[in-house]
């Protein structure tokens, strides 16, 4: 991570996180595994070897083999978490992950490690801004993506417990905690951080404390923002949404993604049908050019500042 | 005139009862017979699985039959003397492990299946109907037996080696059998999962290679060759064995054997269309469908 990062960013890297906790879920239930493509410095996975030797099954690098093989262990009884960067394991996968794990119903944890441009300078290869797109349109696959470290460990609980197949991602970008104490998770369900009645903010993962100081800054334009984490992303948590819609009458959806079949296309496709209000989808337009995370998200527009004047504009509407 | 509801064909697949007490009972009469008893009562099982892909296949009006045929042999050779399974509990969760990876000869599969009483033979006019549970390809949801779903090439030995290393990981003695088509070598996935079953030493894994040397279109040899086909296993850590694929008696040689520290590769030498003379070796019986005259001479061939 570059200087610029560390300073201008939260607190915490999610994926401390989940290893810590996977750890710990691991003590207390020998199915779990890690599988991963070689990635056991940058999944964070270095203390969970030292601990469990066994059990990190590390393929090398061959992202197809990974998760066939992920989806064998389950057949032999193994809840796998599969832990990759999520460029590499939601592409060079997807036909894998759609046909071995999600067609066949495999409880096995895909974890796209360091998503979005969380490796901002290495380029449009190493981004992982398609995950969501991807994911979203196989089966009944939920798609996840928690906003801090408290959300990461609720997220890998709930999967964890629900014997489905499941992806999630997993943070490397440094966030605040956003989390209300003693918050949970649970598929399909959304939570509201902020209430408010002029126009809704729905942000995933790395967008949530953004769209929060966004909230704060319209506060002071006159404008009352309501915020909700909508960190399972599918399925969707149709009826806070659409409260929101009917409520506030017009919608914000902010992610670090490309902003066709995302959140953003998520919430379009359910208010469009049951309850059309205007709406921003703020994400990523195609290729990112080179640069860090920091400065991509700003050169996108991706910040409380770039939320709270595409809010603004639209409550002038 | 036999009429068939929508709901008939949708109806979920359940053990027959009758048919898995046949399977046993046989199963149970293999234990002390010769090899050539156990040769002889093979043969006859498949030529019965043939004649019930060939009917399945008139029925449907679509499916694989060249390929079908080149491993039914592979199939009742595993179904009927190596795998310990109990077609009554397809969930038992120390049962041998058999994946189809060439997941189009799905109608070899359902016919050997039903043979064991997974479930009801009857159901195989069912195949690749509107909401069958048979659907085109292999699907763990809806059939008992089916142990992931296969259809895309280049998936099954990537899923058996996670088999595998979960039996080795859990020192249960349970094996696991992948039958893979040559053609579908060509997909790379296969050798990212032959490199790491050699490197975990995954004896309990035996990957059979339906070896009859056609793809869709073409020769194997002709679109992007495999040859030399043993050395390649060889190389990749695997121990090798190339039998005759319709030998009932080298099938269950090689694939009874106990199993070693290296994973095993048996190149199974096999005919597509096996059977069936005027099917045999031709390209275009990849997934031709019979006229009903060839329907009919080709039953004729199977009766003998």
């Amino acid at each position: 991570m570059s200087r610029e990062e560390s300073s201008a960013a939260g607190s915490f890297d999610c994926r401390q996180a989940f290893a810590d906790e996977l750890a710990a879920m691991a003590r207390e239930d020998s199915r779990i595994l890690a599988v991963c493509n070689d990635s056991v410095g940058s999944s964070n996975l270095i203390n969970f070897r030292k601990e469990f030797p066994d059990r990190v099954i590390n393929v090398g690098i061959a992202e197809q083999n990974m998760v066939g093989v992920a989806a064998g262990l389950a057949n032999g009884g193994y809840l796998p978490f599969v832990c990759a960067a999520s460029p590499f394991l939601t592409g060079r996968a997807l036909e894998q992950i759609k046909a071995d794990v999600v067609y066949s119903d495999f409880p096995v944890v895909l974890c796209g490690m360091s998503p979005g441009m969380a490796y901002g300078e290495l380029g449009p290869t190493h981004h992982s801004i398609e995950d969501l797109a991807w994911m979203r349109a196989i089966g009944d696959l939920p798609v996840i993506v928690p906003a801090d470290p408290q959300e990461t460990r609720a997220v890998m609980r709930c999967v964890a417990a629900s014997g489905k197949p499941a992806f999630m991602r997993v943070g490397r970008f440094k966030v605040p905690a956003v989390s209300p104490q003693g918050q949970g998770f649970e598929l399909g369900k959304a939570v509201t951080l902020r209430e408010g009645r002029d126009v809704t903010l729905i942000a995933i993962g790395t967008m949530v404390s953004r769209a929060l100081d966004a909230a704060a800054q319209l506060a002071g334009r006159g404008i009352d923002a309501r915020v909700i984490n909508a960190a399972s992303v599918k399925p969707l948590d149709d009826e806070l949404v659409l409260a929101a819609a009917r409520e506030t009458g017009r919608i914000v959806t902010v992610e670090e993604a490309i902003v066709t079949g995302g959140l953003g296309s998520a919430v379009a496709e359910l208010v469009a049908q049951h309850h059309p209000v205007p709406m921003r989808i703020l994400g990523v337009p195609g290729f990112a050019p080179t640069g860090t995370t920091q400065f991509l998200l700003e050169h996108f527009g991706l910040t409380a500042d770039g939320i709270a004047e595409a809010a603004h504009a639209l409550a002038d509407q | 005139m036999q009429t068939t509801s929508a709901s008939d064909v949708a109806a979920p697949l359940v053990t027959d009862e009758v048919a898995a007490a046949a399977w046993r009972e046989r199963r149970g009469q293999f234990d002390g017979a010769t090899t050539e008893q156990m040769v002889a009562a093979l043969g006859a099982i498949s030529t019965r699985i043939r004649r019930h892909i060939l009917e399945t296949i008139d029925t449907a009006g679509l499916g694989h039959v060249g390929g079908d045929m080149s491993v039914t042999d592979i199939l009742v050779a595993l179904f009927n003397g190596v795998l310990r399974i109990d077609p009554t509990q397809p969930a038992w969760p120390e049962r041998d492990r058999f994946i189809l990876s060439k997941g189009h000869c799905a109608a070899a599969l359902y016919a050997t299946l039903a043979d064991c009483g997974f479930f009801p033979a009857d159901r195989l006019r069912h195949f690749a109907g509107n909401l069958s549970p048979l659907n085109g390809h292999p699907n763990r949801r809806k059939i008992p037996g089916v142990e992931t779903n296969t259809g895309p090439l280049g998936h099954g030995l990537p899923v058996a080696v996670g088999i595998a290393t979960a039996a080795q990981l859990s020192r249960q003695g349970l094996r696991t059998f992948v039958v893979l088509g040559d053609g579908e070598l060509q997909e790379g996935s296969n050798w990212e999962a032959a490199m790491y079953a050699a490197q975990r030493r995954l004896g309990g894994l035996t990957a059979i290679v339906d070896r009859n040397r056609l793809q869709q279109g073409a020769g194997v040899a002709d679109t992007n060759d495999l040859e030399p086909l043993p050395d390649k296993w060889r190389a990749f850590g695997w121990e090798v064995h190339v039998i005759d694929g319709h030998s009932h008696a080298e099938l269950l040689a090689t694939l009874s054997a106990p199993a070693g520290e290296r994973p095993r590769a048996v190149i199974a030498n096999t005919i597509k269309g096996k059977g069936i003379s005027f099917m045999e070796n031709g390209v275009e019986w990849h997934h031709k469908v019979p006229s009903a005259a060839q329907y009919e001479a080709a039953l004729k061939e199977l009766a003998r």
